[in-house]
């Protein structure tokens, strides 16, 4: 392993490096501006046609389903568990990623699976499925045609749902013309066929199918799988083996629930009414005649999850259904994309999930590029409270309440081949010291605040730091032009103009104010400029003393 | 009836104009202002940097002082929707494990407003007299929209005001990127949201941006002047005490 991909430079831990490569690629920023846009209109769209009250009763009920399910979540797990093996189907379940991908990497060793054809799964990106299955010498191919963009450029994706959001079309013109051989073409119907009649062949040769999950019905022993391109419904039927790959959470009680969800999923995705391929798979074929796999099995994760549902402030991390809504409604996600944030979760929730998932020291940046301003709540549709986790974690962060090791200890592994010091490299992980600067930083940040805290505690100390603030300025600034400079801001002042401390604050002002409004009040009269207002409840009305 | 303004922090050493509007304000409609210099800061900004301890200590101390202007004074009113909202939502859970402050914190949120909803919910009050010759559009800061739900009584208030014409932009809930520690500690991405909304204002073809929040203003007023734009930036306490002109 070299020291390069030791150091992870476009880990979570590299965040503002990462963020300012984004800002500075205007081709990114416009794709994002455009893919960000539409899916926000057409989602505006789709709920203004459910109408606003149908719609806040679906997000409750959805809500309700999964506080339900999360808080029972060890029968629910139970009860799928024993429906999918009654139904013939196998089992297993997985603390770890290490644990996912070995169970996966071994299965296709005894299959005599060479190649693997794979839906577009979050869960396998998470745990570095594709770069443990090379290793294995299984050939795992993407079959999502973003996520297949996005395999042939050596990427990972960059968006939860579109994964190629990142690329325009001029990009994945040349993409395939370098990588596939064929004359530069942009028309994207061209392109689609392009990719499927490639994907097509490899259908055929592959002898096992891995998908995600999007429920997991307790009752049934269900899998729904929501997807738009009918790649999902190949994985899972042509290859003789079908693996499936989902997080704790993603199971639900009833068929019923179902229903509550696909009316969210879609409309908050990309505003369809509904997805274009919809599969229900309960058990495996019972008789050669029937269509399918031979073989089914459910790979159960945790990965860092109990470790959520035990925190009672962060729990809500579970309910996500990842529609990617917060993704696109989020100004820091449309500004800098999902590379950035240096992991497999992106944008607002991923900015709550990966500090859990790979250690909050490691991802300590990534909870406070928020301005907190709450669009991605608004737009959940299971009332996920983001921005009341981001502040959770940034307090478990600054004040260290849980110093939990990272449970998942997974990193990006996409770009490079998983070795046999994967297990030292991960024991390194454990023990993530950030960096000089950022502890340096961190101490200096929390002195601040220390004082802060101590000025602002007795208004003697208050008017104490306000006229050194103002002696400061004066003996600095330019007459109060560069307030910003004075205070050492750079960076802020790099782009705006800070305002100056006034001369005299409000409190040294409110003697005379006060005064003032005595003797208008004392006078009854009105002010030169009183006008009549058009309710009578303006000036003269509302002076009833 | 007798209000309590809280000022803020911001508004008292950066944009004290705002708070004499706001008395001025006040006064014209008849209320009776009082103002506790003793006042400092309602504990924000250590909140939304994770250093609850420090934040406990300063709102401890504010959340007391209120407690005692309302034995006195019927309201509390602030010229901000940021500090309104720490002091109405995020109080309750900063102090979530100290049972008496968190019933003095229940009793301060249910008679704390923030102006715009203070002038049009309780006093009941659209048309202040207010007489402004110009386009005006309205940003709403993402705290006074998202966790206090108001979004129409600034618009009714400006709305009214004589001679003003009333622009939307085409995201007004977009945020201005400010976000407190965020635009210290990320100031590019933070300035980058900024651009957007400054470039929103321009193409509404307003004269004046208004906001309810000096943070907001702060973060806007400064990239506009930065990008030379002769768009003013006033707080909505500005525009409805203004008595014709510009």
């Amino acid at each position: 392993m070299t020291m390069e991909s030791r150091k992870h430079p476009d880990g979570p831990e590299t965040f503002v490096e990462n963020y300012r490569r984004a800002l500075d690629d205007s081709g990114l920023r416009g794709a994002l501006a455009t893919a960000t846009g539409k899916a926000l209109d057409s989602r505006r769209q789709a709920v203004a046609d459910v109408g606003e009250g149908d719609w806040e009763r679906l997000r409750s009920r959805a809500r309700a389903i999964k506080e339900h399910t999360v808080e029972h979540l060890d029968f629910y797990l139970a009860q799928l568990a024993d429906k999918v093996e009654r139904g013939g189907g196998h089992v297993f379940w997985a603390q770890t990623a290490e644990d996912a991908r070995r169970y996966i990497t071994e299965l296709a060793a005894r299959k005599g699976c060479g190649v693997a054809v794979k839906s577009k799964s979050m869960m396998t990106e998470e745990i570095g499925l594709n770069a443990a299955l090379e290793a294995a010498g299984v050939e795992a191919v993407e079959t999502d045609l973003g996520e297949y963009i996005v395999q042939l450029a050596g990427e990972r994706p960059s968006h939860i749902n579109m994964p190629a959001i990142h690329k325009t079309r001029g990009d994945v013109a040349d993409l395939f013309t370098a990588k596939l051989g064929v004359e530069r073409d942009d028309d994207i119907a061209r392109m689609a066929g392009l990719a499927r009649r490639v994907l097509r062949r490899r259908f055929a040769e592959a002898g096992m199918g891995i998908t995600g999950v999007n429920y997991a019905v307790a009752e049934t022993g269900t899998l729904v799988l929501v997807e738009n391109e009918g790649n999902i419904r190949l994985t899972n039927s042509l290859p003789r083996v079908h693996v499936a790959l989902m997080g704790i959470e993603k199971v639900i009680p009833r068929l019923e629930d179902v229903d509550v969800f696909l009316r969210l999923l879609s409309r908050s995705a990309s505003g369809q009414q509904l997805c274009s391929y919809l599969s229900f798979l309960t058990g495996v074929k019972t008789s050669p005649s029937e269509e399918g796999p031979e073989e089914f099995h459910l790979v159960i994760l945790d990965n860092g999850r109990t470790g959520m549902l035990a925190n009672p402030h962060l729990r809500e991390s579970l309910f996500c259904i990842r529609c990617g809504a917060c993704l696109n409604v989020c100004p820091v996600y449309q500004k800098i994309g999902g590379h950035a944030y240096g992991w497999v979760y992106p944008g607002p929730i991923g900015a709550v999930l990966t500090p859990q998932m790979v250690g909050r020291e490691r991802a300590a940046a990534l909870p406070f590029a928020s301005s907190l301003c709450g669009a991605c709540r608004d737009v959940c549709p299971v009332k996920i409270n983001i921005p009341d986790m981001l502040l959770r974690l940034r307090h478990e962060i600054k004040e260290g309440v849980r110093k939990s090791p990272p449970r998942a200890a997974t990193r990006p592994a996409h770009h490079r081949l998983v070795t046999d010091d994967e297990a030292d490299d991960e024991a390194e992980d454990e023990l993530y010291v950030a960096p000089l600067r950022h502890r340096a930083a961190d101490f200096v940040e929390r002195a601040l605040f220390m004082l802060w805290a101590a000025a602002m505690k007795t208004p003697f100390r208050y008017r104490a730091a306000s006229r050194v603030a103002r002696v400061a300025q004066s003996l600095f600034g330019r007459r109060n032009k560069d307030a910003a400079r004075v205070l050492r801001v750079p960076r802020w002042a790099a782009s705006r103009d800070l305002p100056p401390f006034a001369a005299r604050p409000f409190r040294e002002r409110w003697p005379e104010l006060s005064k003032d409004a005595e003797e208008y009040r004392a006078a009854k009269i009105a002010l030169p400029g009183d006008r009549p207002t058009r309710d009578g409840k303006g000036p003269a009305a509302a002076r009833r003393g | 009836m007798r209000v309590s303004l809280f000022i803020t922090c911001v508004v008292d050493q950066l944009y004290p104009r705002v708070g004499e509007a706001a008395v001025e304000l006040l006064t014209r409609l008849g209320v009776e202002v009082t103002f506790n210099p003793e006042q400092t800061c309602c504990g924000q900004p250590a909140y939304n940097t994770g250093y609850r301890r420090e934040a406990r200590a300063v709102a401890a101390r504010t959340l007391d002082l209120l407690d005692r202007e309302l034995r006195t004074s019927d309201y509390v009113v602030a010229p901000s929707g940021s500090c309104a909202a720490m002091v109405k939502k995020c109080y309750a859970e900063l102090f979530a494990r100290e049972l008496e402050e968190r019933e003095r914190a229940r009793r301060v949120a249910g008679r704390f407003y923030e102006l715009s909803q203070f002038l049009v919910d309780v006093l009941g009050v659209e048309d202040v007299g207010a007489v402004f010759e110009g386009r005006v559009t309205y940003h709403d800061s993402c705290h006074l929209l998202r966790e206090l739900g108001v979004s129409g009584a600034p618009r009714k208030l400006i709305r009214a005001v004589g001679g003003a014409d009333f622009v939307e932009m085409s995201a007004p809930e977009a945020c201005c990127g400010f976000g407190g520690t965020f635009s210290v500690k990320h100031p590019e991405l933070s300035a980058a949201m900024a651009a957007d909304k400054a470039a929103d204002i321009e193409r509404s073809g307003a004269e004046v941006v208004v906001a309810c929040d000096a943070s907001c203003m702060m973060q806007t007023a400064g990239v506009l002047s930065r990008r030379g734009s002769a768009v003013r930036c006033l707080h909505l306490a500005e525009l409805l005490v203004s008595r014709g002109g510009q």
